[in-house]
């Protein structure tokens, strides 16, 4: 059973949903939950917590029975590399500039993909990096330095 | 009589010089993104939106638009060429449409999807224009209570009907309206599930959320696929249609736009149940129905109609109600909340240049598609030769690039790549991300109305059954819910949108 369950679609969604229901619902009692005359802050989120909760318990109690079990691969490469050429894009953005965040990001999440050739990657990083600060910079005139300091 | 004054209005405002620049410009664009394998209308919408944050409001919304025809027109010639469904609505599309394709009759199954588009787009500019400002008006004359049993059944129907798990999809609109309300409560100012930063007193942006799960999350999950694409592409042929092939389309391609319309206006109905049905309707009428599957054209003239005819009548709710009937449709009403637009009924008296614009425009951007992209067609087909691994880095630029340049905060680029994550996890649990997106626009008006209603009545919460109308909507939700928990009818539900 314990082993069924790692893999029970249905019990991680409800998991997934009473997991933020309850927080929800524990952050709102920091706000006023005042009276259905007058809703408070609070009053809303409570409500929508507990109709979290309910319903992951329902998803849970469906999923027992009928134990459908996760489906599809994961690319954990893709899963880890591709958020993280956004967030080095982010970084980069505020530490060196346009054109530094974007060769970072398309050599980053181009790694996350399975085939990764060096000499097709540097080409379209270049043709991309180029291609928007003709766009974004140039054309649409957003206002970032395209390195920092110079 | 209203309605050509309105109409003729309507054309001025959309034949301006730069708003048909701006409805080229969408369908080009969109085309181009829609026929890239792996790229759904949704993300590409989504992706796109930053580009019209510095064009005025009415020329955004007329470019959302063809960019968002375009993609659809994008999806119907991969799944004819290549057998290559865009997005579910095209799946259909595939089964006579690639047959004919492999027939060399590639050109013939792309005119006659576009025509029988064309006519549908047609057909639905008039019935939203028809429709729309009569309910708009009787929308105006809603109190609190009447707008927010009105959601609530825009939000049940959306979720009833949206593909996958219903459970999963009620729970999801529930997630959306929570991530809605994220940020500065408009009652008390109270900050509220900010945990501490500032960056999201404002709320949780729309295009972070979007491009997050629509573009980062789609992308790891294509990623993920361990099948390798592989594109053979047919050549197209002649793209005339013969005066036999016309006469067999005519009737499947009334009987497609009729069926769009009709389903189109429901809320959370998908494209692919209008085409889904209208193809098993064409196989029931048919006097030889095992041509199907075999390249029959009515099996693609009438989806593919049925297929615009529900996009088009699909803009009735946004623009007169300010609800959102589909995925895409919650994105236009995010761009119009970009623009500080207020979605809702108000839009057609306070804005009409915008609302009368935008109708005229669909119908503009529809004959775009048939005039200027049919003969394009051999430069499409070459997009589609464009290996994924390609790809996806230019989504990521166009799609970083777009969610910095809202606010100028690399705080909003780390959440989307949350939400990135986040999609894949809904994803793999089985719990589909669009109900949630819909929840997520509406949520602060769920609330506000909520809120308003109960002031109104004491803080009684019967005033939502006491009042004619909204009792009439709360009615419909229930009605719905119940038979699509009905076990003849789950089980149907199950075969069509599974």
């Amino acid at each position: 059973m314990k082993f069924a369950l790692r893999k029970n679609k249905d019990f991680w969604a409800g998991m997934m949903l009473i997991g933020i229901g309850a927080g929800a619902m524990f952050i709102s009692r920091d706000y006023w939950f005042g009276s259905a005359l007058r809703m408070g802050p609070g009053f809303f989120p409570t409500i929508l917590g507990g109709i979290l909760i309910a319903f992951g318990i329902c998803i849970i109690a469906v999923g027992l029975r009928s134990g459908e079990k996760i489906q599809g691969s994961l690319s954990l490469r893709a899963l880890l590399l591709l958020p993280l050429s956004l967030v080095l894009f982010g970084i980069l953005m505020q530490l060196a500039g346009f054109i530094p965040a974007l060769v970072v990001l398309v050599f980053v999440s181009a790694a996350s993909g399975r085939k990764f050739k060096l000499m097709e990657v540097l080409p379209l990083t270049v043709v991309l990096t180029l291609a928007a600060v003709a766009l974004f910079i140039w054309g649409l005139g957003l206002p970032y330095p395209l390195i920092k300091g110079y | 009589m209203e309605l050509f004054h309105n109409l003729i209005f309507g054309f001025g405002v959309a034949l301006s010089l730069q708003n048909v620049l701006y409805c080229f410009i969408g369908v080009m664009v969109g085309t181009l993104v829609g026929v890239l394998p792996g790229i759904g209308p949704m993300a590409t919408v989504a992706m796109l939106l930053p580009l019209t944050y510095n064009i005025p409001p009415t020329g955004s919304m007329i470019m959302l638009a063809g960019i968002y025809y375009g993609a659809m027109y994008g999806g119907s010639t991969t799944s004819i060429l290549v057998n290559l469904p865009g997005e579910t609505a095209s799946v259909i599309t595939c089964i006579d449409g690639y047959q004919m394709a492999r027939q060399g009759r590639a050109g013939v199954a792309l005119a006659i999807s576009a025509i029988g588009s064309f006519f549908a787009g047609t057909v639905c500019t008039l019935i939203v224009a028809l429709f729309g400002p009569p309910l708009a008006n009787m929308a105006l004359k809603f109190g609190s209570p009447e707008y927010f049993s009105l959601m609530l059944m825009g939000l049940v129907t959306a979720a009833v009907l949206a593909q996958g798990d219903m459970l999963k999809s009620l729970a999801m609109v529930v997630l959306g309206l929570l991530l809605g309300i994220v940020g500065s409560d408009v009652d008390s100012g109270v900050k509220r599930f900010c945990f501490g930063y500032f960056e999201l007193a404002d709320g949780i942006g729309f295009v972070i959320i979007a491009v997050g799960i629509f573009a980062v999350g789609e992308i790891i999950s294509n990623l993920s696929d361990p099948e390798e694409r592989v594109v053979f592409t047919s050549k197209v042929g002649s793209l005339y249609p013969t005066r036999h092939d016309m006469k067999q389309s005519v009737a499947p391609i009334l009987r497609g736009t009729v069926l769009g319309a009709f389903l189109g206006v429901l809320p959370g109905t998908t494209p692919s149940i209008a085409t889904f049905a209208a193809y098993m309707i064409e196989k029931k009428v048919a006097k030889d129905p095992s041509r199907f599957g075999h390249g029959a054209i009515e099996g693609v003239a009438s989806p593919e109609a049925a297929n615009n005819a529900d996009a088009q009548c699909k803009f009735i709710p946004m623009l007169s109600l300010g609800i959102p009937a589909s995925g895409t449709m919650a994105l236009m009403l995010g761009a119009l909340m970009i623009h500080g637009i207020a979605p809702g009924p108000g839009v057609m008296t306070q804005k009409p240049d915008l609302f009368w614009g935008l109708i005229a425009s669909m119908w503009i951007g529809n004959l775009m598609l048939v005039i200027i992209n049919l003969p394009l067609i051999g430069m499409w087909v070459s997009m589609l030769k464009v290996p994924y691994r390609l790809l996806f880095p230019a989504i990521m630029v166009f799609s970083s690039i777009g969610i910095y340049s809202t606010n100028n905060i690399s705080f909003d680029v780390y959440l989307a790549a949350l939400f990135g994550v986040l999609g894949i996890a809904w994803r793999m649990f089985g719990c589909s991300p669009v109900p949630m997106l819909l929840g997520f626009v509406l949520g602060p008006m769920v609330e506000e109305n909520l809120r308003r209603s109960l002031q109104v009545s004491n803080g009684d919460p019967s005033v939502f059954v006491t009042r004619p109308i909204s009792l009439a909507f709360i009615v419909v939700s229930v009605l719905i819910l119940v038979i699509m928990m009905l076990p003849a009818v789950k089980k149907r539900r199950g075969d069509i949108t599974g």
